[in-house]
């Protein structure tokens, strides 16, 4: 018999159709969007095109003596470059440059307080040379007066002549250890009585050390001694203060973050990211 | 008559976009970009720039076709042109989550070059 109402059998059977109706929709019409990996070409910021050579040629560094800053730098950066940048890397010493800025300002302080230079030297010059370098090199105010030896074309010119007119990459690191403590969001995994897992975000208070990182890389141009583009970085990492990570496994963990950067300077890169295309 | 003008514009639009004309041009752009996907798919980013860019002049108000050129010039390194390009794709289609996301991860690489530069 059949009656006024559809039967349970039949509203099933139109609920069936109609979900195999959009389906055949959707099958007809496809999905309206595809991620696609791309990889996205940055041309270097500096034209190095001049240059077939580049001289790492040594840091200004500061802050923990656990690490052999300059050297470990010039070491790290000339490997990076090998592997990753056309220009020929020179093998030279690393360049003491602390001992050679202080050299250059007793150089210059001499005259100065012997009244030989005839009022050639401008006052706050002066005073500048005066006030000398700081020997131990502590927190970033400590770094600034060796900016001097940066802008001293005479001196980077000679360098370029010694070494053919390389593109010289010198600067400023500092490597400073750090601690801190205070409130930390982390999440934590709990279960209830039915064993279902939750992660609940919960504020701890912590302490924590670690080290932090302020390079700062400077490109002359060997031919004139003269800067041709600078930049300037800062990276941090923390650990728990039960932790125990010795200073140059951090250093490097550090260096690791920023050596991208540095050889987009230099070199082309490819960013590697996904995108969305739409129909 | 003010009042009527409104509705005499749209009665004459109207049927001009509904026109068969407006429509195949239409359904020449959506296959245009649906071929473009596919060869981009493939790796063939030329290929499917031509497409896009040919989709867009069969329909300048296209905003997935103005997205997917930008993608496909922002892959070929064509980054002002890129950002024209999404940049145009949200005017038309502003609350399109999809393309907003797309230029945001765009800007990020494109913002800390030029900053770089600067």
């Amino acid at each position: 018999m059949t009656g006024l109402w559809p039967t349970e059998n039949s509203r099933s059977r139109g609920l069936l159709l109609l979900v195999a109706a959009s389906a055949a929709t959707m099958l007809a019409c496809g999905p309206v969007a595809y991620e696609i990996p791309i990889e996205t070409p940055i041309q270097p910021k500096l034209d190095v095109t001049p240059f077939q050579r580049v001289l790492i040629a040594g840091f200004v560094t500061g802050g923990s003596e656990d690490v052999d800053t300059n050297q470990e730098t010039v070491r790290l950066l000339r490997s990076q470059l090998r592997s990753k940048s056309s220009l020929r890397i020179i093998d030279a010493d690393v360049l003491p440059l602390m001992e050679i800025a202080q050299e250059q300002n007793r150089t210059n302080t001499e005259p100065a307080a012997g009244g030989q230079d005839g009022g050639a030297t401008p006052v706050a010059d002066r005073a500048q040379a005066g006030a000398g370098l700081p020997s131990r090199i502590r927190e970033e105010k400590d770094l600034e007066p060796y900016e001097r030896l940066f802008a001293n074309t005479t001196y980077w010119k000679r360098i370029g002549e010694e070494y053919q007119n390389p593109l010289i990459v010198t600067g400023t690191v500092l490597f400073t250890p750090q601690s801190r403590s205070g409130f930390v969001s982390r999440d934590v995994e709990q279960y209830d009585a039915f064993g279902r897992r939750q992660v609940i975000p919960t504020r701890t208070y912590m302490e924590r050390k670690g080290f932090m990182l302020r390079p700062k890389f400077i490109f002359i141009d060997g031919r004139s001694g003269a800067t041709m583009y600078s930049e300037s970085y800062r990276e941090e990492v923390l650990y728990n203060v039960q932790q125990s990570t010795p200073a140059l496994s951090s250093y490097f963990e550090l260096m690791d973050r920023l050596v991208p950067n540095f050889l987009s300077a230099l070199s082309s890169q490819k960013v590697r990211g996904t995108r969305v295309l739409l129909k | 008559m003010f009042t009527l003008r409104p509705m005499l514009s749209a009665l004459v639009l109207v049927p001009l976009l509904a026109s068969p004309a407006w429509a195949d041009k239409r359904s020449d752009a959506r296959s245009e970009v649906a071929f473009g996907i596919d060869v981009a798919q493939r790796g063939l980013w030329r290929e499917a720039i031509y497409r896009w860019e040919r989709a867009i002049e069969l329909d300048p108000t296209y905003a997935q076709a103005l997205n997917n050129l930008a993608i496909a010039y922002e892959h070929e390194g064509r980054l002002e042109k890129a950002r024209k390009a999404y940049e145009r794709a949200l005017e038309i289609d502003p609350d399109n989550l999809q393309i907003r996301q797309n230029f945001e991860l765009f800007k990020e690489i494109n913002d800390r070059t030029v900053a770089d530069r600067e």
